[in-house]
């Protein structure tokens, strides 16, 4: 095996004990990026820059160099952070994203190429960057997802250890079950968005996609806390989430909602869930039926509301302090050709729909019902979590379609998130770890989720799952 | 609900962007067709329900009024399309 196709914690023993240097991982995943980045375009401009790469300098931890990839939406000083959209074009922040200094200080090296996503995170497949898409490692002719599909990509192809994403309405699961890697939503408020450059603040979180649960568990535990800089952010303790890998559920109380699999959900996911549920069960666990009754209406929500608040905190991208400026002599002018020219298809669409539901005459038919909803889908997860210790269902109702597939049929596409919504709209944690192929060979994820700030939960039955199985062990052939 | 090019033109200008034709005509569509499916949550009873803005119990989030270091302005400035002197930089705006 080579060092880049190692896990983070395989790397950071060998890194322990001298076996090893953050040079030669750089090295390894560098000659990786140059074989495969032609085809899978994870990273922005990573065909011209592989050539390249150097390490930042980095602090003494318990890291010790290792590098992590950054998706394109979280700021890191100095190095280029664009959203991938040409609004934000050679943007280099004056400051780091609160988890950006948090892996610094932990003695993580960050990796010096960004990776691609949708932009401003909107969407679900990775073809709305200004830098064009990212393929399937498992299947060129496919999306990763998104809109963290870049991070998810990287980690599959063995480009990158390990990667941030940030997860609105399923932007990290989706992706990582998508690519067969491993991938957390954490709870809202555990991590700080501080330097999250923002798409719907309320829903927004970001948080690890990797090869396997121990290193998410790491991952996670280095980049949560209390943040005075997110007034959002919550001050509790946060646990050593290594210690959740305890490879037993026996007794835990599992519901399987069965509002994930109606129709909608393609048949063989729908067995591959259904196989990997009979394996909880084998283990331990004690599966129940049970019923979150809002599901249905949780897209329409979803896109009232993250479009409102995407409209309003792009509203910040007008040509003055940053990014891209057309040229005119009318400020007026300059704000509207500006925004016209630098925002790509779909932000236009979601910053137009979102005025629209705030606006005059509107507010009252579609943002506040779709918050009162909001209201209902989180008392079905509080009923729920009542009795059970965890929900299981599917990552998303079908495998990687193909690129162009939806790309032109906005609704179908919002549609793709209808597992992963929720969990957003509710504030809960969520993990999507791989639970087997589709005969065409794509990768298919298990979601699990658990009340708020019990992402411990997530991690035990995660783990115990992934030690039963050797999913999380099949590499994509390149 | 449908959505006509009028209301789009008036929510394109407060959004400042400036619509071309073309796209006028493919948003009317997509939105009218993103409006529909919306219009599912009008069939719910909503009466007793109060709104979530936000999911956490916390309200009112201080903190003490104590200077700190802040970025400096020529850091701020230093990703301006435009500046002057110690200062952003747009069109004329007072005749």
């Amino acid at each position: 095996m080579e060092l880049n196709q190692l896990t983070a914690h395989e790397l950071l023993e060998k890194l322990n004990h001298q076996e090893t240097t953050p040079e030669a991982i750089l090295d390894s995943l560098q000659a990786r990026i140059r074989k495969v980045e032609p085809q899978v375009k994870a990273y922005v401009r990573g065909e011209q820059e592989a050539g390249n790469l150097t390490l930042n300098s980095f602090s003494l931890g318990p890291l010790k160099g290792l590098p992590v990839t950054i998706k394109d939406n979280i700021c890191t000083e100095g190095l280029p952070t664009e959203c991938c959209s040409k609004i934000l074009r050679g943007f280099r922040p004056p400051y780091d994203a609160t988890v950006i200094s948090k892996l610094k200080k932990s003695g993580a090296a960050i990796f010096p190429l960004k990776a691609n996503m949708d932009e401003f995170a909107f969407g679900s497949s990775c073809e709305n960057s200004y830098f064009g898409p990212t393929h399937n490692p498992w299947s060129l002719d496919c999306v990763p997802g998104g809109s963290s599909g870049g991070s998810a990509a990287a980690v599959a192809s063995d480009e990158a250890i390990w990667a941030l994403g940030s997860d609105t309405g399923g932007s990290i699961r989706q992706p990582a079950s998508f690519c067969g890697v491993v991938g957390l939503k954490p709870t809202y408020g555990r991590v700080s968005r501080f330097g999250l450059i923002a798409f719907a603040s309320s829903l927004d979180q970001i948080g690890p996609i990797t090869k396997d649960v121990q290193d998410a568990a790491i991952l996670t535990g280095l980049i949560c806390g209390y943040d005075p800089r997110d007034s959002t952010s919550v001050n509790q303790d946060v646990p050593d989430y290594t210690k959740s890998l305890s490879g037993d559920i026996r007794g835990l109380k599992i519901g399987i909602p069965k509002e994930y699999f109606v129709a909608g959900l393609d048949s063989e996911i729908k067995t591959i869930i259904q196989e990997a549920v009979n394996k909880l069960q084998n283990l331990g666990a004690v599966i129940h039926q049970v019923s979150l009754p809002h599901t249905e209406y949780a897209v329409p929500v979803y896109y009232i509301i993250a479009t409102a608040e995407a409209s309003s905190n792009l509203a910040r991208f007008d040509g003055v302090q940053y990014g891209y400026r057309a040229q005119s002599d009318n400020l007026m002018q300059m704000y509207k050709l500006t925004r016209a020219q630098g925002f790509g298809q779909e932000a236009k669409r979601r910053i137009i729909l979102g005025t629209f539901v705030l606006s005059h005459g509107y507010y009252d038919a579609y943002y506040l019902r779709a918050l009162k909803v909001r209201t209902l889908i989180k008392q079905d997860f509080d009923q729920v979590f009542g009795d059970f210790d965890c929900i299981v269902a599917p990552t998303s109702p079908t495998s990687a379609f193909k690129i162009g597939e939806k790309a032109l049929d906005p609704l179908k596409m919002y549609l793709s998130d209808i597992y992963t919504i929720s969990v957003n709209l509710a504030g809960i944690p969520a993990i999507s770890i791989p639970c087997g192929f589709t005969k065409k060979g794509l990768p298919v994820g298990l979601q699990i989720m658990a009340k708020p700030f019990n992402e411990e939960m997530l991690f035990r039955v995660a783990h115990t799952f992934e030690q039963n199985t050797d999913w999380h062990k099949i590499k994509p052939r390149l | 609900m449908s959505i006509d090019k009028e209301t789009i033109k008036h929510v394109a200008h407060l959004a400042r962007i400036e619509l071309q034709p073309n796209e006028l005509d493919k948003l009317s569509g997509e939105l009218d067709e993103i409006l529909g499916f919306i219009d599912k949550l009008k069939y719910l009873n909503l009466e007793q329900v109060k709104p979530a803005s936000h999911i956490l119990p916390i309200n009112n989030v201080l903190r003490e009024d104590e200077p700190h270091v802040s970025l400096t302005s020529e850091k701020a400035l230093e990703n301006a399309p435009s500046k002057q002197g110690n200062f952003f930089s747009v069109p004329k705006i007072i005749e």
